[in-house]
């Protein structure tokens, strides 16, 4: 029996679809069955974040209206074969799939896979009681701005309405440098705040612009910081105990040991 | 030694992520106040349970507010006493 897990942040924009995929794909390459699930319904994403655009014929409300099965309607993704993608529909809206409907949707895809993760779309309405109505276990997502941290706390709240308790935290497009100067909020300040449990930081990165024009996940790149950021935040939701890596590439630390090399 | 300085001088209160910590932890004071109707119902039936255990009350005059003021939040609660009971009547349960 697989676990199903809502990601999800209130505000938009933070990279709840960028985070979903990488974290399925970081699953998936360390061997773990993963469903993934797009509930946005009507604002379809995690298809072309993930380079699986092209391949979709039945999506969620496929499913649940029964036109289809829901093998038929389940993508596999090209380069992990244990990465498959529940596709959200285009044409329509919230109201297509109801609550109830998602609960019977998680329970049998929870039958089949480890990992069930469902990509919440932003906002606190119909959407979103949806996509948290078959979870047991949340991923609060955010970054260091005075809006999204805001929006992060309601939706702690809102996820405990649902009795779906102690969410974990993760924080993106963290900037380093901007935190050091003083003129970001840092990852002590954040947990302070929401007094949560953090999960990961995702350095703020290029490289995840790069990657998702190319629809690849960055969690695959071996050399970008944001790829091993999610590597570390996917092996501590398997439950290991991964320590924070030093973001800081001209930190303190770092320039100490240059000088020590030095010599 | 400059960038050292520097450091210290951005530990400083005024520096824009310490306004903002302290701007939002303010914010959320108010944010997390808000009850739902439902709770707040739950809370006035349990509160008569509790107080009708040492003293009548008029149950239909009875006040719970959450109140927001600045920087605090106050459960204010106005409950009209009827009579007041034994203490030694109500204690004997024990």
């Amino acid at each position: 029996m697989g676990e199903v897990i809502v990601v999800t942040s209130g505000k938009g924009g933070v990279g709840k679809t960028t985070t979903v995929a990488n974290i399925g794909a970081g699953l998936a390459g360390l061997g773990h069955k993963v469903c993934l699930v797009d509930a946005d319904i009507g604002l379809r994403n995690l298809d072309v974040v993930l380079g699986l655009e092209n391949r979709i014929v039945y999506d969620i409300t496929d499913v649940t209206a029964e036109n289809c099965r829901l093998k038929q309607a389940l993508i596999r993704d090209k380069r992990f074969n244990e990465l498959l993608l529940l596709p959200a529909a285009q044409t329509k809206d919230k109201t297509a799939v109801s609550p109830e409907e998602m609960i019977k949707l998680c329970n049998e895809l929870k039958e089949e896979f480890e990992f069930v993760i469902i990509d919440c779309p932003a906002g606190i309405e119909l959407g979103f009681k949806n996509a948290v109505a078959g979870a047991e276990s949340s991923i609060v997502l955010t970054t260091p701005e005075v809006s999204a941290v805001r929006d992060a706390d309601r939706i702690i709240g809102l996820l405990e309405a649902s009795e779906i308790f102690s969410p974990q935290l993760i924080i993106n497009r963290l900037r380093p440098k901007m935190v050091r100067a003083g003129d970001m909020m840092g990852i002590e300040d954040i947990i302070d705040i929401l007094a949560v449990d953090l999960l990961g930081v995702i350095p703020e990165d290029d490289q995840i612009v790069v990657t998702t024009n190319k629809g690849e996940p960055v969690v695959r790149d071996p050399r970008s910081m944001s790829g091993q950021a999610f590597r570390n935040t996917v092996k501590r939701l398997k439950g290991e105990e991964i320590p924070y890596m030093d973001l800081d590439e001209s930190g303190f630390l770092t320039r100490l040991r240059k000088i020590f090399n030095r010599k | 030694m400059l960038d050292f300085l520097a450091k210290i001088f951005n530990k400083d209160s005024s520096s824009s992520s310490n306004v903002a910590k302290e701007r939002l932890q303010l914010v959320l004071v108010h944010d997390r106040s808000s009850i739902s109707p439902e709770l707040l119902q739950v809370l006035k039936t349990e509160l008569i349970e509790v107080i009708t255990n040492y003293m009548e009350i008029e149950e239909e005059s009875l006040e719970v507010n959450l109140d927001n003021k600045d920087e605090q939040v106050a459960l204010v609660a106005n409950i009209p006493v009827k009579k007041m009971k034994r203490m030694n009547k109500s204690l004997s349960g024990s």
